[in-house]
């Protein structure tokens, strides 16, 4: 098994403590990392770009300012890498598609703007499944990203480069979306943690947008506190999105070492063997987990959720649908690809034959064809009702339990190539991640042990909507237990 | 409506669909300035643009303007959604559209009109405008053109889409919906409200049936009617299209047809192989619009008086017929005319000038002066045309209608000069006398003829006519 990870992670929190005491500085903790992407980034492929230049004057600025006494933010000299699929203002941002070619966004993100004021390093953009979609980060124009653990992996997707990056020692933070699963299970695959958000708690402002209703822009880190110091950062309401939540957000690193004991735990029983599908490693290891969350003072029990049975068709419904329209403004005509034709239509169809992969295609088909007249009923607004029954029995749930817990991927890390044909069985690594994304519920992944072949295992704690506090509580729980 | 024929045995179904750009300072969506005029695509941004993640977030000025819209038609405002209205189009730089679909803010109301009329309003709803082609080339149209300029300044400007229910039945009332709509939001003050800058545009659906039938035929959306007088061109000619097929045992396909304003004529425009499906389905960028009763409340406290009920309310007070007052309400002279009648102006008389006589503006005019010269009219101090003259400088000039009919040599002969001249003419010609007094009417233009002759024109006519009738009864 040819492995690239290094011995130790140093977290982001002693990184940004370190630089603001000026016991080191920004412009040294990136070379060390760049030096590591020198090394390694060649197996890896986690980036589409590493910005070297912007990055070391970015470093520069952070350690001038701390020189003349300047007030440096709670991520000061980390580097952080950066899913390309959120917009950096001036850098290519593409999607991992060819569509957008030299295609340069004239602003940031939020989340990339808040990074940015909160003192952090913006190393490079890194690789993705097309558009977000796909499990494994083999659905990229530019070649897939291996993981970190094992070369001959997958590192999970759709932020499989966001995910090896952290796993690798490129940058101890990245920054995912997550709109089936896209952060957590690549998080699970590449043994790091990985959170997902409350629906409307991060701004999607400057996220090329996959299923609008269902993304959402979150961490990855090396442990549950560094995850939840970038989670305070980037999180908020931004007028710019309206979907964003107003409410203050909970401070989540204080509350963070609080325990669990007397808190409720659900086990998902679906997801622990009720539906086909998940391995017996990782049951096995949940239960693990589960155990040591008891140990630990919680009251733990078995729990049902019904509606989980029909959430992966519903999504496959959904996410098509919303993303056949999000996609249709990569017509060639403002920006990206074009690939020229006899008149405007051939254009059009020439321009997206050429510039999107297969899956993307695929997906545009089935989310035509399920909001098409005649069929919308039976399929979009079936899925619609699914949502509205998922909601019910979460809500219910949530009357008697502060947490839920599952596996997060139904299997460890598989070869490449291993389902990159078989588009159903690529859609069932997302059966444990999708609940959440449907009801817009928060979920973190953390890594809790490994499986026969040694590679890694995630663990998933779901909370009810902005409720994350609970969720790292028990999160960093777990961490403990797992060290 | 009462059914009415519009040709031997057909009846005319008109349903019209007006597009309201509203003018707000902003985009529906952004930021970016709502102007007509600007260098192309300038005014932009990633979001009026559709830049990959960019969001759109709402314009609260162009919804309450909205719902006032809706208030003002008698509408229900409604907890209403955006929908995206998929299409592939250059000026739409999202290749969707952010509309609304099955929750439209307004539903349900009616408007108005000056007859007393009252067309259903099926509903009102907020979307966003697209940007402007230009092709160029020989045909001016996409195909056949060299290439094609997109300018996206009026893209996601926003618009209201007022749907009326298909009750319209002839082009008067077609064209007078328009004009009626036109003048509400004129008076909501929420549109620069011109036809010719596209500031409304109006679709026509257009059907026919024969008298008595029930159900709808088949029916064509007219676009590019760009006047009022191109509304009823296009109208007319669309129904007496569909009244020939049916005649020659042909049918009209449902389809969108363009009006042709030099050729007269309406063109098919899309073919059906193309028709579209739009795939509705609700905006996931953007939340629900809740209004609160409250504000409901307000936009109907805040409601200005509209046209028709400013209409009743002159009509109360003069005792015209409030269908006369729709030109001079759409001038919004009423408290003009209302000043000029409480100065003494006669009712009628002031409405009359109003209406015809000032169409151009009122000048330097004042209400006093129009209640005076309508005075000098009825005292018969001046004559009708001459009160015409007097009234243009007085608009050209203002001052006072005495002193401008002096000055313009206006001086009426006084009623004893007349009475005068008529009992001297009586004694110069008594044959004539005798026959006007036996009731021959014809020699009584001979008098009036004899007196104007020697007044040089300036005596009154209707005076002279008096004078004679009390002449005769006195003898």
């Amino acid at each position: 098994m040819n492995s690239v990870t290094p011995k130790q992670y140093q977290s982001a929190s002693e990184i940004a403590g370190l630089v603001a005491n000026r016991e080191t500085s920004a412009v040294e903790i990136l070379e060390r990392h760049l030096n590591q992407i020198e090394e390694h980034e060649k197996d890896v492929n986690a980036f589409n770009l590493v910005t070297i230049n912007e990055a070391r004057a970015a470093a520069k600025e952070t350690d001038k300012l701390i020189v003349e006494g300047g007030n440096v933010g709670p991520l000061a000299g980390v580097p952080i890498a950066i899913k390309d699929n959120l917009c950096t203002k001036g850098i290519p941002t593409t999607a991992s598609s060819k569509i957008l070619e030299g295609w340069k966004p004239p602003y940031d993100a939020t989340v990339v703007r808040k990074l940015k004021e909160a003192g952090a390093t913006i190393i490079g953009k890194t690789n993705l499944d097309e558009f977000a979609m796909g499990s494994s980060t083999e659905n990229s124009a530019f070649g897939p990203t291996r993981n970190p653990h094992d070369l001959s992996c997958v590192p999970g997707g759709s932020s499989g480069g966001s995910a090896a990056a952290v796993a690798a020692g490129f940058a101890p933070i990245a920054i995912g979306s997550d709109t089936g699963g896209s952060i957590r299970q690549p998080a699970a695959l590449c043994g790091v943690v990985g959170v997902k958000p409350t629906y409307g708690g991060v701004s999607r402002y400057g996220l090329l947008a996959f299923a609008s209703s269902l993304d959402q822009v979150g961490p990855f880190a090396t442990s549950v506190k560094d995850a939840a110091i970038v989670h305070e950062v980037i999180g908020g309401y931004d007028p710019l999105d309206s979907t964003s939540i107003k409410q203050a957000p909970n401070s989540f690193v204080n509350e963070i070492d609080q325990g669990v004991n007397k808190l409720k735990v659900g086990i998902i029983s679906e997801l622990m063997g009720g539906i086909d599908g998940i391995t017996q490693e990782v049951i096995k290891q949940t239960n693990i987990a589960v155990s040591a969350l008891s140990d630990a003072g919680a009251q733990v029990e078995e729990v049902s959720l019904p509606a989980a049975l029909y959430c992966l068709s519903a999504y496959y419904l959904i996410a098509p649908a919303e993303a056949s329209s999000n996609l249709s403004r990569y017509d060639g005509v403002r920006y990206g690809l074009r690939v020229d034709g006899a008149n405007l239509k051939e254009m059009n169809v020439n321009t997206r034959t050429e510039g999107f992969g297969d899956e993307v295609k695929r997906r545009i088909m089935l989310g035509t064809y399920a909001l098409s007249a005649g069929y919308y009923d039976a399929y979009y607004g079936k899925a619609l009702k699914v949502r509205r029954l998922l909601a019910e029995n979460f809500a219910d749930l949530y009357k008697d339990y502060d947490v839920l817990l599952s596996p997060t991927s139904p299997c460890t890390a598989f070869k490449l190539g291993a389902k990159i044909d078989d588009p159903m069985t690529m859609y069932v690594n997302d059966v444990c991640t999708i609940p959440s994304n449907l009801v817009g519920h928060p979920a973190i992944s953390i890594p809790f042990g490994s499986g026969k072949d040694g590679m890694p295992i995630g663990v998933q704690i779901l909370a009810p909507p902005m409720n994350e506090s609970v969720m790292y509580q028990v999160a960093h729980t777990l961490e403990k237990a797992s060290q | 409506m009462n059914q009415e024929t519009f040709k031997d045995n057909w009846e005319l179904i008109v349903g019209l669909e007006v597009h309201v750009e509203l003018a707000t300072q902003t985009k529906l969506f952004c930021g970016c300035l709502n102007q007509f005029g600007s260098e192309a695509n300038t005014n932009v941004c990633p979001v009026c643009l559709g830049l990959p993640g960019s969001l759109p977030v709402v314009n609260e000025t162009a919804v309450y303007y909205a719902m006032q819209l809706g208030r003002a038609l008698h509408c229900s405002v409604n907890r209403s959604v955006f929908a995206r209205k998929n299409y592939f189009y250059p000026d739409m730089p999202k290749d969707y559209q952010i509309s609304q679909y099955d929750l439209p803010t307004n539903l349900n109301g009616y408007l108005e009109l000056p007859t007393g009329e009252a067309v259903g309003i099926e509903r009102a709803h907020i979307e966003e405008d697209t940007g402007k082609t230009t092709h160029i080339g020989t045909s001016g149209r996409i195909s056949g053109s060299d290439y094609s300029l997109v300018d996206y300044n009026r893209a996601g400007i926003p618009l209201i889409e007022v749907v009326s229910k298909p009750e319209i039945r002839t082009i008067e009332q077609a064209k007078a919906y328009v004009s009626e709509l036109r003048n509400i939001i004129l008076a909501l003050d929420i549109s620069d409200a011109k036809m010719e800058e596209g500031s409304i545009r109006v679709d026509a659906n257009v059907s026919v049936r024969e008298n008595g039938e029930q159900n709808l035929r088949t029916r064509c959306e007219i676009k590019n009617v760009n006047s009022l007088k191109s509304l009823g061109r296009a109208i007319e000619y669309e129904a007496n299209r569909h009244i020939s097929l049916y005649g020659n045992g042909e049918y009209p396909k449902q389809e969108t047809r363009h009006w042709d304003e030099d050729a007269g004529r309406t063109r098919s425009g899309r073919s059906k192989e193309d028709a579209e499906d739009y795939r509705y389905f609700t905006e996931p960028d953007l939340v629900p619009l809740n209004p609160s009763e409250e504000t409901i409340a307000k936009i109907d406290q805040e409601m200005p008086e509209l046209p028709s009920e400013r209409r009743r309310k002159l009509a109360n007070l003069t005792g015209v017929k409030s269908s006369d007052m729709t030109l001079l309400v759409e001038r919004n002279h009423d408290a003009f005319a209302l000043d000029a009648i409480e100065g003494g102006g006669e009712p009628e008389k002031v409405v009359k000038h109003l209406v015809n006589n000032l169409s151009s503006g009122l000048g330097a005019l004042t209400p006093e002066a129009l209640a005076q010269l309508i005075q000098m009219e009825n005292n018969s101090e001046i004559t009708s045309t001459q009160a015409k003259k007097v009234l243009g400088e007085l608009v050209q000039r203002g001052g006072t209608p005495a002193n401008l009919a002096t000055e313009l040599g206006f001086e009426a002969v006084g009623i004893s000069d007349l009475e005068n001249l008529v009992d001297q003419l009586i004694n110069e010609h008594s044959d004539e006398w005798e026959r006007f007094c036996s009731g021959d009417t014809k020699v009584q233009g001979f008098f009036v003829g004899q007196v104007m002759k020697s007044t040089s024109g300036q005596a009154d006519g209707k005076v002279i006519n008096q004078i004679l009738n009390e002449r005769s009864t006195a003898k």
